[in-house]
């Protein structure tokens, strides 16, 4: 049966939109970047707990530098790698707020091990969204720790060599084993139900923030199209074959 | 049997053509504009096949940029 468009576009019937905390300027990010799908989740998740004016994001260096450009929340942007650190001083200061610090791999798994390690460690009552993406992306997809064994990048340009340069770094096994987590996941944005899942485990993370139940970490492992050389949708079909291999996918602790 | 009838609504100065959502849509409702681009030179994505929505909104979950906004009604 047909039926004129016109007739179902109807505020009555939508099901679907742009989160109402996510504002209109327009994403720097690349086109089909993990990043904005995240970016969703955060605004939505935040919107639906009503804690839009509890909420801090601490912002990283590295691509999401900008995340205080795009979700309608109180943002401050730490130095490289000290998003945990400043999340840290600004939860002890406000212990009613909701503190979540927003960190890429280049970021949190490489120049800011320490901060992060010892935030969990120190069960800080922050939520901490790390993207893994296996890539330098904001730089020109230079070899970061997570960086598969084998894979190409622009200082590694014949694949990551074990031997020179160690292997990739699993850093939510790493603080799944330090005693102040709670909570540590890794999930992805690549199909509607992995995007379901992700969603979960952010509103989860940032429960525990509100209940001060120590540390929660959501990795999630995503794609950097521009930094791997290849189009949105053949990344996230190399992310699949390869990096669920080495990242798989699940809780690794719910306490 | 309940019929479900959809639709997508693309923001088309925002969306950047990446083509996830083509990909996730279980209908083939959607595709890229073969030869027209949006004022930043993208290929924004359209309803190719309207009557085969049915208002699942996996495009929009999947749609990186919040392009996408999804109505549905039972008929």
């Amino acid at each position: 049966m047909h039926m004129d468009i016109n007739e179902i576009i109807k505020p009555e019937n939508l099901v679907y939109t742009k989160p109402r905390l996510m504002n209109d300027n327009p994403m720097h990010y690349c086109p089909g970047c993990s990043h904005g799908v995240v970016h969703k989740l955060i605004a939505e998740v935040i919107d639906e707990m009503g804690i839009e004016e509890e909420t801090i994001g601490i912002a990283p260096v590295g691509c999401a530098v900008f995340a205080y450009n795009y979700i309608d929340i109180d943002w401050i942007e730490a130095a490289h790698g000290r998003a945990p650190a400043i999340a840290t001083a600004v939860k002890r200061l406000n212990p009613k707020k909701m503190v979540f610090t927003y960190q890429g791999d280049g970021d949190l798994a490489a120049i800011g091990t320490a901060e992060t390690i010892h935030a969990c460690n120190r069960g800080e009552n922050i939520a901490i969204i790390f993207i893994n993406n296996g890539i330098y992306g904001m730089t020109g997809g230079q070899m970061a720790p997570t960086t598969l064994e084998g894979m190409k990048t622009s200082t590694c340009p014949y694949g990551r060599n074990v031997a020179l340069n160690g292997y990739p770094l699993r850093i939510a096994e790493l603080v799944e084993r330090v005693d102040g987590t709670c909570y540590v996941t890794r999930q992805s944005v690549h199909t509607p139900a992995a995007i379901r899942k992700a969603k979960k485990a952010i509103r989860l993370a940032f429960e525990n923030s509100m209940a001060g139940k120590g540390t929660s970490m959501v990795e999630i492992v995503s794609t950097c199209n521009s930094g791997w050389k290849m189009s949105p949708v053949k990344a996230n079909q190399w992310m699949e074959e390869h990096m669920f291999a080495k990242y798989p996918l699940g809780d690794l602790k719910n306490v | 049997m309940a019929k479900i009838k959809g639709a997508v609504v693309v923001n088309k100065e925002r969306c950047k053509g990446c083509e996830l959502c083509v990909v996730a849509c279980p209908s083939q409702v959607l595709a890229l504009q073969p030869t027209e681009v949006n004022d930043r030179g993208y290929h924004y994505a359209f309803m190719q096949n309207p009557d085969a929505c049915i208002g699942c909104a996996s495009c929009g979950l999947v749609c990186p940029d919040g392009c996408i906004t999804v109505y549905k009604v039972k008929l």
